[in-house]
């Protein structure tokens, strides 16, 4: 847009994308994508037009909706791009069908439900199985298949309360069917392209998001391909798309019937799969197409000289795979099906399948080698191979494992395809490297150079050969550099090497002779290593971290930067963000093998997040240069023990923590500081990796099921303090001073994950006195460390007092939010430290904006079937969001908002509070609800509770497990009876870790399904009502990003 | 990645080596040829037999699966005598063919280096560019598909693929084809609607006598659709000049622009020669179809007569179906010569 000269407002709550840096568009709104929000600021800005697919299913809903209300019309907007008869052509399933019909496009028998009995007599007629489909969600939210008239039921009702028209498909199942997608490009004059074609791995049954995708088809035959691909071009046509869509096809595996399943008329997640599959810019040619471009105007970004208007032919295989978090959660069901439940993905890019799939396994960093590495399958018993054939046949998230162990076993190619749906190719493929698994056990120290290669070639990796040889990984890669087996570089051109490209976008394959570029020697090149895929943790902030440090550097006198990443969701992963983007590993051996392609330059490796972070110290130990903060600084900020010693002689505080070899003198431990404690094991055997433990049984419990201890294994055990604030700081140190972004607060007391948190700039409760001890101890802690770069310090604050609890020398998940708060971009000023330079004085700066930032965590508990919403030390949350405000609850009423909280002004509270003690300490709050005229329903003992303290007009209702007994929770619920819910367990970690009570688990989770809010901490409670009790007489304000500054500051960073 | 059996089996690549730049080939293996369209033809092959003299590839597959499948691409080529290697790199190959042009090749299995004497000798006796495939590629004999009896279409078989007699049997016609040297005379003596000269191998001006041919369609009127190297026999029969490309057009992705309604499509091609644009002013002829990328004409029509052709290939077959529109544009000449 801006290359046209156009100006762009951009609305978006998301705090940590790079999308809403000042620098992309004119304007930034960070303000929640619904319809009363953005009529707002249509209002206020007038633009001429509107895009609504880029923003995937949330902007092309509200943009939907801001059509039907008269909205665009009544301001003269236009909408760029596909118009919204062709989305609704895409979205309304009814509508849809007739598009293909009319285009002879088959689709599959299906027919619409407003009911839950016309659901029933629909399948009755179709017979089971059955698919049931949601019109306008996200990612397959709320469908599912149904077996059996009982699965139909739960499906059906989740379905129809979580649509927007109120309306489930019920569809004929096809799950081992082949599932095709094709990406299309569309312009006004009809010119129509394939961009890519991709094959999911695992059939129809388990949705593109959750599937392990290749691109182009491998099992597709011409005709089939072309097949396929007119039908997409013919049915882009009759919907009327203008830009770019995603068609997805069932093929049958055994003929060449087919089906259409559906179209997504905007960019989406395979949009930008494809768009690095290829090169090929999907979101910019989609942009250009939405104001009049035609494809045969544009021209090819990478060549820069050929036609836009063309098809990429790859010379490579992509393969993309999922990450999943299943461990994060209690109770999860991890099967994947026709919802998606992943929360990120990585590329991979080789020239076979072998190298992609190990490659993308690793890429992954569930802590897996490869594809292969876990030994030992050896005389399987019959019940295990049910147990395996079981698997196959209703595949989770370690269904890769799964299809090896089913090999080793000794289990037919044939029989694992019949009970997988997995094509032979693909089995095939992956029983080569199983084999050459077995290779390396036999021949041991007996390895040549020649199945060393073959190993190479089939992506091993030097750390897999060094677990079967027994060998040092160094002394594999000496080894292998002795008789010349090194990757080469290949280029990403579009054309196949067709036309001369003088493209940067990389990645390194053992298929393939010769590099295809070689990198001339400068000074001051960097490589920035990226931060891999999203999980829960680590988002779309190091996106961010990774982009604004190219930038930064770029700025501040370095030559070429070069970015390492593997995930192609980023900003990062674009290839004109750096001079050369490797889309690649970010493993020690695939780092040391760029920096050698690159001559040596140095590495940053503090804005990739905990990934990019542990590699520092090996890669300095074996010569690459680190850029930043030395390695053995960072190592001493990481190293429990180093760290606890550097507070020690700084005589800063911490809470009691010990490291143990057995479990007796744990216990002692446990006794004198008193319970609850905080374990932390360095082995985890299953579930989730930190636990919060309140007695000696339950200590004892927990190490004997989930983890050992030994001198290899120690745990580190950590006083757990109750009722504790939390507070962090983000900043840049540089030789002569420390730069304190801000001072940030949870809003939720300690025991919450601080990526769980919400958050509070500047700090709302805290005094002065502990500010300033706050910024004495930061400042110590990080003159002492030697930091250049970023850092981020967080702090329990009990009763007045300040305790450390833990140093990152990176980029931290918050930055993003601390730099857009106060105006000062820290990553930038973290390059300008980085190359040594001076750092403007700049001192307070959070004390100096006006108004209240917040930010609010984004949970996807209705896509994670069973898991419990219910917080603690573990982090769930998927995403964040934030806004700003001129007043505390001016911000936090937005941020609810765009986290997907309605606010009701009234209506009915469903009240249900563990332990005496957390009832007495909300009776405030219930008081304040009733005063605003909420009714109020309550569980029996919350009700006597209530009752007894005067609060006459509370109705009792009954628990979902004894449905009998009437006014149930479960009717209110699916009636929609109820619009929030307070449900605080007695002791918020203690119930989640002992016997959870299922009741109150059950009403958690449907209130989750019928997208119903629940309050599960004091904290969020109190913050929750109180923000509905002030828009009561009070509205939010509407400004852009920009106008939170001071004038005073703006002038100040503009000299 | 998809396409090989029907790119091996296409005449066109008579006398060639094929070098592939997808890595993975014989993913689906080889089809059973007794797998028939509702014609009669082969589905998934161009001509009977593999037409190349190589191939070369990156990696072959291990695993054929497909359901229509009952060899292996290795097995084929062994059954059918045709060289293949694997294990090069495509890739470093593709890039040395843009800079220096297409080359002659050799595919040795000796272990030792060749020697460059022996190998530039081999190179120097059986030189593509002077080599006439007709010989080999042109059927001999007369043959006959459908049963129209009133429809009829020539098919001038300098080459041809069954994709195109499949595409003339789609619109209702009985097909005759006749050997590439077939008279003007002996053409119409079959009395077609309409005559279409195929796509074939080799450089076009080696085909003198389906020149000659051509020029007394164009002459006497009868509507006649050349394809690919029967687009280069229609621009030499009307006096234009051919030149060979530095390393032609060979895919399933190339762009045309057709200037009559600036609508672009994707196309397949696969031609090693084009027609030099200067020469076209003076025939009659005008362009029709370009590529936006080097400008090379990829189709041509007449002014005044019903005579048309394109460099690409509208029957597709590898390749997308986005110009069959070509034949019905023809039909429609026919209909409209007929009245």
């Amino acid at each position: 847009m801006r290359e046209e000269g156009i100006q762009t407002i951009l609305i978006n709550p998301n705090i940590a994308t790079i999308q809403t840096d000042s620098r992309f568009s004119d304007k930034v709104y960070l303000l929640p994508i619904t319809p009363q929000y953005v009529s707002k600021i249509l209002e206020i800005e007038r633009p001429d037009s509107i895009m609504l697919s880029f923003g995937g299913q949330t902007a092309l809903n509200c943009g939907t909706s801001l059509f039907r209300n008269g909205t665009l019309n009544k301001y003269g907007i236009t909408i760029l791009g596909t118009p919204i008869g062709g989305i609704e052509r895409t979205e309304d399933r009814q509508l849809f069908k007739e598009a293909m019909q009319k285009s002879s496009i088959p689709v599959l028998p299906s027919s619409p439900a407003y009911t839950v009995k016309e659901a029933i007599d629909i399948a009755k007629k179709m017979g089971y199985p059955i698919i049931i489909r949601v019109a306008y969600t996200l990612g397959g939210k709320g469908g599912g298949v149904a077996h059996n008239e009982y699965e139909l039921q739960e499906i059906v009702h989740r379905g129809l309360s979580i649509s927007m028209t109120r309306q489930v498909l019920i569809e004929k199942y096809v799950g081992h069917w082949k599932q095709i997608e094709y990406e299309v490009m569309r312009d006004y004059k009809g010119n129509s392209i394939i961009v890519c074609n991709m094959e999911n791995i695992l059939a129809m049954r388990v949705h593109t998001g959750d599937n392990i995708v290749v691109a182009p088809s491998q099992t597709l035959n011409n005709y089939e391909y072309h097949m396929l691909r007119s039908a997409a071009i013919r049915g882009t046509k009759e919907v009327g798309i203008i830009g770019e869509c995603n068609i997805q096809f069932g093929l049958n595996p055994k003929s060449e019937e087919y089906c259409a399943i559906e179209i997504n008329a905007r960019l989406s997640r395979s949009s930008a799969l494809a768009s690095k599959a290829t090169g090929y810019p999907l979101a910019y040619m989609a942009a250009k197409l939405g104001i009049g471009y035609s494809l045969d105007e544009l021209v090819n970004k990478v060549t820069k000289k050929t036609t836009a208007f063309f098809e990429p032919s790859l010379d490579y295989i992509v393969l993309k795979m999922p990450r999943w978090d299943f461990n994060k959660f209690e109770n999860v069901n991890r099967r994947l099906g026709t919802a998606m439940k992943s929360v990120g993905e990585v590329m991979a890019i080789g020239r076979n399948f072998e190298e992609v799939i190990q490659k993308a396994i690793r890429m992954c960093e569930t802590g897996k080698l490869g594809l292969v590495e876990n030994s030992g399958f050896t005389n399987p018993q019959e019940e295990e191979l049910e147990k395996i054939e079981y698997s196959l046949l209703y595949p989770d998230d370690t269904i890769l494992f799964q299809l090896v162990r089913a090999i080793y076993n000794g289990i037919t190619i044939e029989r694992i395809n019949e009970l997988s749906s997995i094509d032979p190719w693909f089995l095939t493929k992956i029983k080569n490297i199983v084999e050459m698994e077995k290779k390396l056990r036999s021949i041991g120290l007996d390895f040549d150079e020649n199945i060393i290669r073959e190993s190479k070639k089939l992506g091993f990796s030097d750390r897999q050969l060094s677990s079967y040889l027994n060998l040092n990984e160094i002394i594999i890669r000496k080894f292998r550099k002795k008789f010349g087996i090194e990757p080469v570089i290949k280029q990403i051109d579009t054309l196949a090497a067709e036309w001369p490209a003088q493209t940067n976008y990389l990645y390194l394959t053992y298929g393939g002779d010769t590099d295809d570029l070689t990198i001339p020697k400068r000074n001051n090149n960097a490589i920035v290593l990226g931060a891999g895929p999203y999980r829960i943790g680590s988002s779309v902030e190091f996106d961010w971290g990774t982009v604004n440090m190219v930038i930064g550097l770029k700025e501040n006198g370095a030559n070429e930067v070069s970015i390492i990443n593997c995930n192609p969701e980023t900003v990062s992963t674009d290839f004109d963000v750096s001079d050369r983007l490797y889309f690649e590993e970010i493993s020690f051996e695939r780092v040391m093998d760029i920096s050698e392609k690159e001559n040596y330059p140095g590495v940053i490796t503090c804005v990739g997040g905990q990934t990019a972070n542990n590699l520092t110290l090996k890669l300095a130990q074996n010569g690459i240069k680190i850029i930043g903060t030395q390695s053995n600084d960072v190592d001493r900020a990481e190293d429990r023990e180093k760290f606890g010693k550097l507070l020690d002689s700084l005589r800063i505080p911490q809470p009691p923590w010990k490291k143990f070899n057995n479990l007796h003198e744990a216990f002692a431990f446990c006794r004198t500081v008193g319970y609850p404690v905080l374990v932390r094991p360095s082995y985890v055997l299953s579930g989730a990796a930190m636990k919060v433990v309140w007695d000696d049984h339950q200590l004892e419990k927990f190490i004997e099921n989930a983890t050992i201890v030994s001198p290899d294994h120690p745990i580190v055990i950590t006083k757990f303090f109750q009722e504790a604030a939390e507070v962090e700081v983000d900043g840049v140190g540089t030789k002569e001073n420390v730069i304190i972004g801000s001072i940030i607060e949870h809003i939720d007391n300690a025991g919450i994950h601080s990526g769980d948190a919400m958050m509070c700039i500047p700090p709302w409760r805290l005094s002065r006195d502990i500010m300033d001890t706050i910024t004495n101890y930061t400042n110590k802690i990080v003159r002492s460390l030697n930091v250049i770069g970023p850092f981020n310090i967080q702090f329990l604050v009990k009763d007045d007092n300040v305790l450390v609890i833990e140093a990152n020398i990176r980029a931290s998940r918050s930055l993003p939010f601390v730099s857009k708060y106060i105006g000062v971009n820290l990553i930038n000023l973290a390059a300008k430290a980085m190359l040594g330079k001076s750092l403007p004085k700049i001192k307070d700066q959070w004390l100096k904006t006006s108004g209240f930032g917040i930010k609010v965590p984004q949970f996807s508990f209705m896509q994670l079937e069973g898991a419990d919403i219910v917080l603690g030390v573990e982090m769930q949350s998927t995403g964040e969001v934030a806004c700003f405000g001129t007043s505390f609850y001016d911000a936090l009423s937005k941020s609810f908002t765009a986290a997907g909280y309605s606010l009701p002004l009234c209506g009915t509270a469903l009240i249900t509070i563990g332990g005496q003690k957390n009832k007495e300490k909300l009776l405030p709050l219930i008081s304040l609800i009733s005063s605003m005229d909420f009714k109020i329903l309550a569980t029996e003992h919350t009700a006597d509770f209530l009752e007894n303290n005067g609060f006459i007009k509370v109705q009792k209702v009954y628990k979902i497990s004894e449905p009998e007994r009437k006014p149930n929770i479960i009717d209110l619920l699916y009636d929609r009876k109820i619009d929030f819910i307070i449900n605080i367990p007695a002791t918020v970690t203690m119930e989640k870790y002992l016997d959870m009570l299922t009741d109150e688990y059950q009403i958690r989770r449907k209130a989750v399904e019928m997208g119903i809010p629940v309050m599960t901490t004091i904290e969020t409670a109190i913050s929750f009502v109180k923000t509905l009790e002030w828009q009561k007489n009070n509205s939010t304000t509407i400004i852009p990003l920009n106008n939170y500054l001071t004038d005073n500051e703006i002038n100040r960073m503009n000299q | 990645m998809v396409g090989y059996t029907e790119s091996l089996t296409d005449p066109s690549y008579s006398g060639q080596i094929l070098c592939l730049t997808y890595p993975l080939i014989g993913n689906y293996g080889v089809p059973d040829i007794n797998i028939l369209d509702e014609f009669g033809l082969p589905k998934f092959f161009e001509s009977d037999r593999i037409q190349c003299s190589g191939l070369i590839i990156h990696k072959l597959s291990d695993i054929a699966s497909h359901w229509s499948c009952v060899k292996t691409l290795d097995e084929w080529l062994y059954e059918e005598k045709i060289p293949g290697i694997y294990g090069i790199d495509t890739r470093e190959l593709t890039k040395i063919i843009r800079q220096d042009g297409v080359m002659m090749g050799i595919i040795s299995s000796s272990k030792n280096k060749l020697e460059k004497l022996d190998a530039s000798a081999v190179l120097q006796k059986d030189r593509y560019d002077n080599k006439n495939f007709m010989q080999t590629v042109s059927s001999k004999n007369v043959q006959v598909y459908g049963n129209s009896n009133d429809k009829v279409i020539v098919l001038i078989d300098t080459g041809t693929k069954f994709s195109i007699i499949r595409n003339l049997l789609m619109r209702g016609y009985k097909v005759v084809q006749l050997p590439w040297n077939a008279s003007f005379n002996q053409v119409m003596s079959i009395k077609p609607k309409g005559v279409v000269i195929s796509n074939g191998p080799g450089d076009p001006k080696m085909c003198q006598e389906t020149i000659k041919t051509a020029t007394q369609l164009i002459e006497k009127s009868i509507p006649t659709l050349g394809i690919c190297l029967g687009n280069q026999i229609l621009a030499l029969s009307a006096g234009a000049d051919t030149f060979k490309l530095k390393y032609g057009h060979r895919g399933q992705n190339k762009t045309c622009m057709n200037i009559e309604n600036n609508q672009s499509y994707i196309t397949s091609q696969n031609h090693g020669y084009g027609i030099d644009p200067k020469t076209l002013e003076m025939t009659g002829f005008e362009p029709w179809f370009f590529n936006p990328d080097d400008k090379t004409i990829e189709g041509i029509i007449h002014k005044d007569k019903p005579a048309l052709a394109v460099q690409f290939h509208p029957e597709a077959s590898p390749g997308p179906y986005d110009c069959t529109f070509v034949f019905d544009k023809f039909t429609e000449i026919i209909d409209l010569n007929k009245r």
